[in-house]
């Protein structure tokens, strides 16, 4: 029987690019979307390591609850460093710019992104931007927090303030410029054949993110101007004392800061909805529900900026509002955990790393979901706002969450990019010492905060001493967990079992050609034989649990004929019952 | 679907609703509750818990269940069934969701309201206590025109500012003003639960934060004090502002926070309802000593409030009248030692229960 991912590689051989690319041009100067999605990879991951030693020297201070490692001040300017490095410095642009960069085009069956320079320029911006912003720890490192609320910023080291509001802008810059690239690729250079309804979900989700990073960003920039007034000439529109106002501040601080939360979930979305689909050997459940919700997301993201301000500034009828909208935004995401519960239901898993990872992902994004959830009830919150229970749920979000869904993604794709299978094994005990040192390091923060451990302190009452030295060990086991991956991932690079084309049998375009891809990606055009995710289309007959086939209502199908289905291309599709007529996609 | 796997199901289904009520009355994650308030909130909290037990349960357990049932044997390489989806279970998976949440916003709505959160500022009018101390003092009719004469939040922050030791300790910040639309915009408050509405609360104190300290002042006395005193069972309104960066006023028994913002006005109302000493904290990043900017709130009797109070005013009388020619000799023990032993925080009581009763025998 002819399996479904063999169906799309025989459709494709003319498409099939056959000279292999160089490798030594991956450490060039360069537009090719690949080498710039590499060079987002590496650099990023770079400094996901430099903030991981930050991360470490703050959980070596909170191993004692007492200041006794390094100096008040040096303690605050470590947890703002970490904190902007991590979100500035690596999710965001790791996410976006490392995988969206490498994938979208390969995916929509484009030669390049649409704009190669200027994605040459985005990335460029950001490895000067991160040298200065380390730098400031030799001219006293900015310490207000990522937040950077004033007035304490106002009232902080001027150098440490003015590097890290500069290195905010130029970030946003970076950000803004990819955004804009993102959002005119997807909707310009899709392969002919290939309607809104057939991309892969990452670029569903690559979508939402680039126009909530072009809506919210240039906010940030606004508020990082005017902060900068505030510190450089002594103007007054966050200091109290000249009139000005601090929630103000806050206001646009969080307009884009909330959405940036999605901005560094909603790619992982997208990832986690291809590994799961390919590992389980199912197609996505629901995949136009899945789509849809990335851009409820995006929607909603952008109106519930304000469940950072409880204990703030904000009157009953807004903190109602926002409290409202906050919770209405865990249905979207509830949709996408349920249906990838269901993808994995009945499926046949091949429990690979990158499989473990979605899957421990999904376990910790959950336990993330409904903390904030919780956080989002404004009677609780103001009991835990600030607070560890806030560090835990954040943690849950953007490490649970966002890192295991980039280490799934490099599993998962780094036969594409380097030609070169990782070691399974260490890939393994890799998922495993992260997941045990990540629950041990954060678990137990949730209850530190409930009973009163506040954030951002050096020191602590000594009651709170045995939770957090468990949280201290987990950190140091998170830290030991990266190794095997460093070591797996270099070693598999260089020695690693050749990869092949397509090593996990997938269906989306970018395994439609060789591994690493070739300049420009395709001979020709590639064609979708099939959906980007028709597994098992060749069997139509197998008896599921849901009702199969209702030819009369096809909403209440759950076969090939379900509406909520990503069909393959009309002109070009293997499946005669598939086939239409001329796909209004083409031109 | 055969009929075992339906029992087993349910039987599962039944256990994970179990496993979840339990846990959420026995999670244990809770300080003790020392306010009104603080009940409501933790039953808010424990509903939310017991739904976030279930869902974790439900989800871990499909994905436990899934990687050891669903796990591919090594020499398979077909593909699973050609499931799409399915919506009847999309629209279950969405309404039920929705209607969770819709729920706990209801509840947590209900909670707010319960704990002042949609009163604010209905007593506004009630400083009446500390204006007519305060007429005693000189300059506070001129200060009373005009305070008139400005908007409301102003005026709030006037009233305040007309209790000398509170304008001791307060920087001279502009006070932001209402905005014109919208309701309260600026001043951010838990305001009187609804059956204090238009009650004037029965204790007024203002809290002052500053890097790194909390100072907090009495109206109607001089008193100028380091931690909090409240009485037992009394409605105490808070006003907090801040003189440098910002700040926020948290005691975790309380479940009750608030942000200090230099420039405005805020306010918690809450009545304490457990005897004993807890800690009140600095929850916004303030600086280098953020960690350090912890001091205690006391809930005390009535009696013994007012004793503390009384000793504190012996204190602050002693300092402000003696300090320029202080002589030791001229004062009685007890006036010589109240400023220590507040320092040591011992209550005019103890001191008393230490002092050998030689006039009595």
């Amino acid at each position: 029987m002819t399996q479904a991912a063999q169906i799309q590689e025989e459709a494709n051989q003319f498409a099939h690019g056959n000279k292999p690319g160089n490798w030594k041009e991956y450490f060039s100067f360069s537009t090719d979307h690949k080498v710039i999605g590499i060079q987002y990879l590496v650099t990023t991951f770079f400094f996901y390591l430099i903030g991981g030693v930050l991360a470490t020297l703050v959980r070596t201070e909170l191993a004692t609850p007492e200041s006794d490692f390094v100096s008040r001040e040096v303690y605050n300017s470590l947890f703002t460093v970490h904190a902007t490095v991590m979100i500035f410095l690596w999710i965001v642009p790791g996410a976006t710019g490392g995988f969206g960069n490498y994938l979208i085009p390969l995916m929509i069956g484009a030669r390049d992104m649409a704009f190669p320079r200027l994605n040459a320029l985005a990335f460029w911006i950001i490895p000067p931007t991160g040298l200065m912003l380390m730098s400031s720890f030799l001219v006293g490192a900015p310490g207000a927090g990522w937040t950077n609320y004033p007035p304490l910023s106002l009232v902080s080291g001027k150098a440490g303030e003015m590097i890290w509001i500069l290195s905010i802008l130029l970030l946003g810059t970076s950000s803004i410029l990819a955004a804009v690239n993102f959002i005119v690729t997807i909707f310009k250079m899709r392969v002919p054949g290939m309607g809104l309804n057939q991309m892969p979900l990452f670029c569903w989700s690559m979508l939402a993110t680039s126009f909530l990073a072009l809506i919210a960003t240039p906010v940030l920039a606004g508020a990082m101007i005017l902060l900068s007034f505030d510190v450089l000439i002594g103007t007054a529109f966050f200091n109290p004392t000249g009139g000005g106002d601090p929630i103000v501040y806050q206001h646009l601080f969080w307009f884009y800061s909330h959405p940036a939360v999605y901005i560094m979930i909603l790619p992982i979305f997208g990832m986690i909805s291809e590994i799961v689909s390919v590992h389980s050997r199912k197609p996505i459940f629901g995949y136009k529900a899945i789509a849809y919700s990335s851009i409820a997301i995006c929607g909603l993201g952008l109106i519930v900026w304000a469940h950072h301000m409880f204990t703030s500034g904000t009157p009953p009828w807004l903190r109602m509002f926002f409290m409202i909208t906050t919770m209405v935004i865990s249905v979207p995401t509830g949709i996408k955990i349920f249906s990838w519960l269901a993808t994995l239901w009945g499926g046949k898993l091949d429990m690979s790393s990158a499989l473990l990872f979605a899957m421990g992902f999904i376990c910790l994004f959950v336990i993330g979901g409904i903390s904030g959830v919780m956080t989002a009830s404004v009677p609780f919150d103001i009991h835990v706002h600030d607070t560890y229970f806030v560090v835990a749920h954040l943690h849950y979000v953007l490490f649970g969450g966002s890192v295991f869904g980039l280490y799934g993604g490099f599993y998962h794709w780094f036969p594409k990019i380097t030609g070169r299978m990782m070691s399974e094994a260490w890939g393994k005990v890799h998922f495993w010492l992260t997941f045990i040192g990540f629950n041990l390091a954060f678990m137990p923060m949730h209850k530190l905060g409930m009973e009163g451990m506040n954030r951002r302190i050096a020191e602590y009452d000594p009651k709170f001493a045995t939770l957090n030295l468990i949280c201290t060990i987990g950190a140091y086991l998170l830290a030991v967990s990266t190794i095997p991956f460093i070591v797996n991932a270099t070693w598999s690079w260089l020695r690693g079992k050749p990869a092949g084309d397509n090593p996990w049998r997938a269906l989306t375009l970018e395994w439609m050609t060789t591994s690493p891809p070739p300049v420009e990606n395709f001979e020709a055009d590639p064609v979708l034989a099939t959906g980007p995710y028709d597994y098992g289309m060749g069997n139509r007959a197998t008896e599921v649990d849901v009702p199969f086939s209702e030819a009369d209502d096809p909403s209440l199908s759950a076969g090939p004929s379900s509406t909520l289905r990503a069909k393959p291309d009309p002109v070009a599709a293997a499946n005669p019952s598939d086939r239409g007529d001329e796909s209004y996609n083409r031109e | 679907m055969n009929i075992p796997s339906q029992i087993t199901t349910l039987l599962a289904g039944i256990l994970l609703t179990l496993i979840s009520f339990w846990y959420g009355q026995n999670h244990n994650l809770l300080p003790v509750e020392a306010s009104k308030n603080a009940a409501s909130v933790d039953n808010l909290f424990n509903a939310m818990l017991t739904i976030g037990t279930g869902i974790f349960l439900l989800v871990t357990g499909i994905l436990i269940y899934s990687a050891i049932k669903f796990r591919r044997a090594p020499d398979d390489t077909s593909d699973g069934p050609p499931v799409h989806g399915n919506i009847p279970l999309e629209i279950l998976w969405t309404a039920i969701p929705a209607i969770i949440v819709l729920g706990i916003s209801v509840y947590s709505f209900d909670v707010y309201t319960a704990e002042g959160g949609m009163n604010p500022m209905d007593h506004s009018m009630a400083h009446g206590k500390a204006h007519h101390q305060v007429a005693a003092q000189p300059g506070s009719a001129i200060a009373a025109t005009l305070i008139s004469q400005a908007e409301p939040t102003q005026q709030k922050a006037e009233s305040v500012l007309q209790d000398p030791a509170t304008n001791a300790v307060r920087e001279d910040i502009p006070k932001r003003k209402e905005a014109p639309t919208l309701g309260t915009v600026t001043q951010p408050q838990v305001g009187s639960s609804p059956e204090k509405a238009g009650k004037p609360p029965e204790v007024v104190i203002n809290v002052t934060g500053m890097q790194y300290a909390w100072l907090f002042t009495y109206p109607g006395t001089e008193v100028v004090a380091g931690e909090l005193h409240v009485p037992l069972g009394r409605d105490v309104l808070i006003n907090i502002s801040a003189n440098d960066v910002l700040h926020a006023f948290w005691v975790p028994e309380f479940r009750l926070k608030q942000d200090a913002v230099p420039g405005r006005e805020a306010e918690l109302r809450f009545t304490p309802t457990r005897e004993g000493q807890y800690p009140l904290i600095c929850a916004e990043l303030c600086g280098a000593y953020h960690g350090a900017m912890r001091t205690i709130v006391v809930v005390e009797p009535q009696e013994a409030y007012d004793t503390w109070l009384q000793s504190q005013q012996v204190a602050s009388a002693h300092t402000l009248d003696q300090a320029i020619a202080a002589n030791p000799a001229t004062m009685t023990a007890e006036q010589y030692l109240a400023p220590y032993a507040h320092e040591m925080g011992l209550s005019p009581e103890i001191l008393d229960q230490l002092r050998p009763h030689n006039g009595h025998s």
